[in-house]
């Protein structure tokens, strides 16, 4: 693998010879300006912040890294997708470090005047939906990272599924990390009035142990009485530090099934924001998420209740073994209108050692006074006397853990409507279960 | 050929060092019904962990042989796959498993005991008949397999289960440890038909209980009276009838050690251990 990125790292200079390289529209460099202006005079984030405090990033070197050397398209074998298997796609986008590979879309889609490839790509040739959508869910300046990335980002994938528009074959969207590779890609969902479709989305490095940067964006814009399925596999090597700011916009009578499963990544710093816009959404939040070795995985998750009648519910499951670690901050925020919420969040983890550690902080912020609003977390641990139990019907120890984890994830697994995640999600925390004494 | 599961002065204490069982020894034949009595707390339920190997408990003086081969060198796993099986008195939940798909593990486990992890399960059809069958005889709803393990299931259901996974894993030796409680009337009396028709003559039967019932369609070979972690009497059915009738007044005056034993036991009991 040859390596795709410079590590000038994230200077001036550099940052010039990026935007010169790029040839984009005006409008799109002068968004990018902004951002950088907001990343220089931005703070790193410390463990002073609110929202940083459980996440100690001050082993990151950031400088070590560096943008995207150009748009030029990558080469080389692509990875196997693991959500994909047995599944007929509408369409597929792969990039490596951010660099498009491949981008194909099922003509039958196409010619209904749906979209979807590299946001390099449609940026230059459909500068209008791009334009008028952008950054609509997303705020460059919300912090260091945010920024970076708004000014930075580059490869990405564009899903536009117009007004009515019914597409019945998942798309599938896979992007790669080399080894001290930089993904920055961006995703942009645009699903306008009454349309539907499923984007399963993966990220995965082509070396096992390989470092990496991963600064993401994710934009969902779910059209009125819209539906959308969007999966969110995150399967890095465990050399990958990720940032991510993910917000979605449900408007009225939208639908989203969010399922979000992280394996991956030596540390990750997520914000999921669900933002329901209009009466009458609803959005369902699922979370798997499997930890191992000194992975560190904090969520920071936001539901909020804009609109009256919407119905928000998250669940997020977590194991952990080794010495990993897992934070989960939860937010459901009804706003003074939102009369007739429905909000739901919870969180359960499960401990498979002594040494892992799980911190669950379910927050609520009301106020409307006609709303029904519940959260919960738990935390366990794998009960011996349970393991003994399968033991004894001739379960190995490894089995009877696997089997215990398999269990625990169910509820998550249930509400998945899709068989191929939920097949492939298994066989992968499987594999990671390790023999315990 | 016919295997004996034999038992010589095992001792027992738990991890921390509390002596529970003091020399029991005991030999069950393929075929035979054994029934073990004795007071609450004097041992029985940690004589069946102690034969599976719970890891809460350790075995500190004597043997454990299943046809000459050494039980107590065996992972539970193992034993299982060896042909021995223990009814649970309180069976263990385990949320998101299904009873079908746990069982078919087991099953198949214990029946290739050199199956691999990861190697292929019996066939979901095949399966899936055999245990259809079974919880038809069993008289058990098909929705039960569907289930998850001991999730949320009533004293008597989990019995009925433990009963179910009995008839799948037809082992050669059997513990049951008190199987019957919490089971209705009819579903006492069809237990103790089918842990009959299940055992036949390949079996051999350890019942722990502290009622007559299961013993209608097994009638004991032996009866044994165990008190303070140590087997005092052995007997035949006729021995079963009598404690069941007069209690084990007679047992305690007849043993006064054991007696002494096993008043002591009890005097260090974890508050609510019953
Ligand atoms: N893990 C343990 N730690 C401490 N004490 C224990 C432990 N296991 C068993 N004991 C004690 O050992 C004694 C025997 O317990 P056991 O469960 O074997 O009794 P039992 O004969 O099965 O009683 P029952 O008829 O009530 O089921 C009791 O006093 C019990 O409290
Ligand atoms: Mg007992």
């Amino acid at each position: 693998m040859s390596v795709t990125t410079t590590a000038a790292g994230f200077t001036q200079e550099s940052f010039e010879r990026f935007v010169a390289q790029r040839n984009e529209p005006g409008w799109l460099r002068e968004l990018r300006r902004e951002a950088w202006q907001k990343f220089e005079s931005l703070p790193m984030p410390s463990q002073r912040d609110e929202e940083w405090m459980r996440t100690d990033i001050r082993t990151l070197r950031l400088q070590k890294f560096g943008f995207s050397s150009d748009g030029s398209p990558s080469a080389g074998a692509a990875p196997d997708g693991l959500l994909t298997h047995g599944v007929e796609l509408g369409g597929q986008t792969i990039a490596i470090d951010s660099r498009p590979h491949t981008a194909r879309l099922n003509e039958k889609w196409a010619a209904k005047g749906v979209l979807f490839g590299s946001l390099d790509e449609l940026a230059a040739s459909h500068g209008e939906v791009v334009k008028k959508h952008l950054f609509r869910a997303f705020t460059p300046g919300y912090d260091r990272f945010a920024a970076l990335h708004a000014a930075a980002w580059s490869g990405g994938t564009l899903l536009y599924v117009p007004r009515g528009v019914t597409v019945d074959e998942p798309f599938h969207m896979l992007s790669a990390l080399s080894s001290g590779g930089v993904d920055m890609g961006h995703t942009l969902v645009i699903l306008e009035d009454g349309a539907e479709a499923t984007l399963l989305a993966e990220t995965t490095s082509l070396v096992e142990g390989g470092a990496g940067l991963h600064v993401g964006g994710i934009e969902l814009l779910v059209g009125p009485r819209a539906r959308l399925r969007y999966v969110n596999f995150q399967n890095w090597s465990a050399g990958v530090w990720h940032f991510a700011h993910q917000k979605a916009l449900v408007d009225s009578d939208a639908s989203l099934q969010w399922t979000i499963a992280a394996l991956g990544a030596k540390l990750a710093k997520v914000n999921q924001h669900v933002a329901l816009t209009g009466p009458g959404a609803t959005a369902q939040v699922n979370g798997v998420m499997f930890t191992e070795g000194k992975q560190h995985l904090a969520y920071n998750t936001l539901q909020h209740h804009e609109a009256s009648q919407c119905r928000s519910d998250l669940l997020y499951k977590a194991a952990l073994q080794d010495d990993s670690r897992t934070v989960w901050r939860g937010m459901i925020r009804v706003d003074e209108g939102a009369q007739k919420t429905d909000g739901y969040q919870r969180n359960d983890n499960l401990m498979l050692s002594e040494h892992s550690r799980s911190d669950s902080i379910p927050g609520l912020e009301i106020l409307a006074d006609d709303v029904r609003c519940t959260h919960g977390s738990t935390t366990g641990r794998v009960d011996d006397e349970q393991l003994f139990y399968a033991r004894c019907r001739g379960l190995t120890r490894k089995e009877a853990v696997r089997m215990v984890v398999t269990g625990f994830f169910q509820q998550v697994f249930d509400r998945i409507t899709i068989e191929s995640v939920r097949e492939a999600l298994g066989l992968a925390i499987a594999r990671r279960i390790r023999e315990y004494e | 050929m016919s295997e004996t599961l034999k038992i010589k002065d095992l001792h027992v204490s738990t991890t921390d060092g509390k002596e529970i069982l003091r020399g029991v020894n005991l030999e069950i034949k393929q075929g035979e019904v054994h029934a073990l009595m004795g007071p609450n707390g004097s041992g029985k339920s940690t004589l069946g962990y102690a034969i599976m190997g719970h890891p809460g408990y350790e075995v500190t003086q004597g043997s454990i042989t299943l046809d000459g081969k050494d039980v107590l060198a065996m992972e539970p796993n193992e034993r299982a796959r060896a042909g021995i099986f223990l009814a649970f008195q309180r069976p263990m939940a385990i949320p998101g498993v299904k009873m079908a798909d746990f069982l078919r593990h087991a099953a198949t486990n214990v029946r290739r005991p050199d199956r691999k992890e990861g190697e292929e399960l019996i066939p979901m059809r095949e399966f899936r008949k055999e245990l259809n069958q079974k919880m038809e005889q069993l008289r058990m709803d098909k929705e039960f397999a569907r289930r998850y393990v001991n999730d949320g299931f009533s004293g008597g259901e989990m019995k009925r289960a433990e009963i179910l996974q009995l008839a799948m894993l037809r082992p050669k030796f059997a513990i049951l440890d008190e199987t019957d409680s919490g089971l209705d009337v009819d579903a006492v009396r069809l237990a103790s038909q089918s842990i009959a028709d299940i055992g036949g003559k390949d079996m051999g039967i350890l019942i722990i209980t502290h009622h007559e019932h299961l013993l209608e369609h097994n009638r004991p070979d032996f009866t044994h009276v165990i008190l303070g972690g140590r087997i005092v009497e052995t007997g035949g059915p006729e021995l079963a009838l009598e404690l069941h009738k007069q209690g084990y007044d007679r047992i305690r005056a007849a043993y006064p050690e054991a007696a002494a034993a096993d008043a002591a036991l009890k005097e260090n009991e974890p508050a609510g251990a019953h």
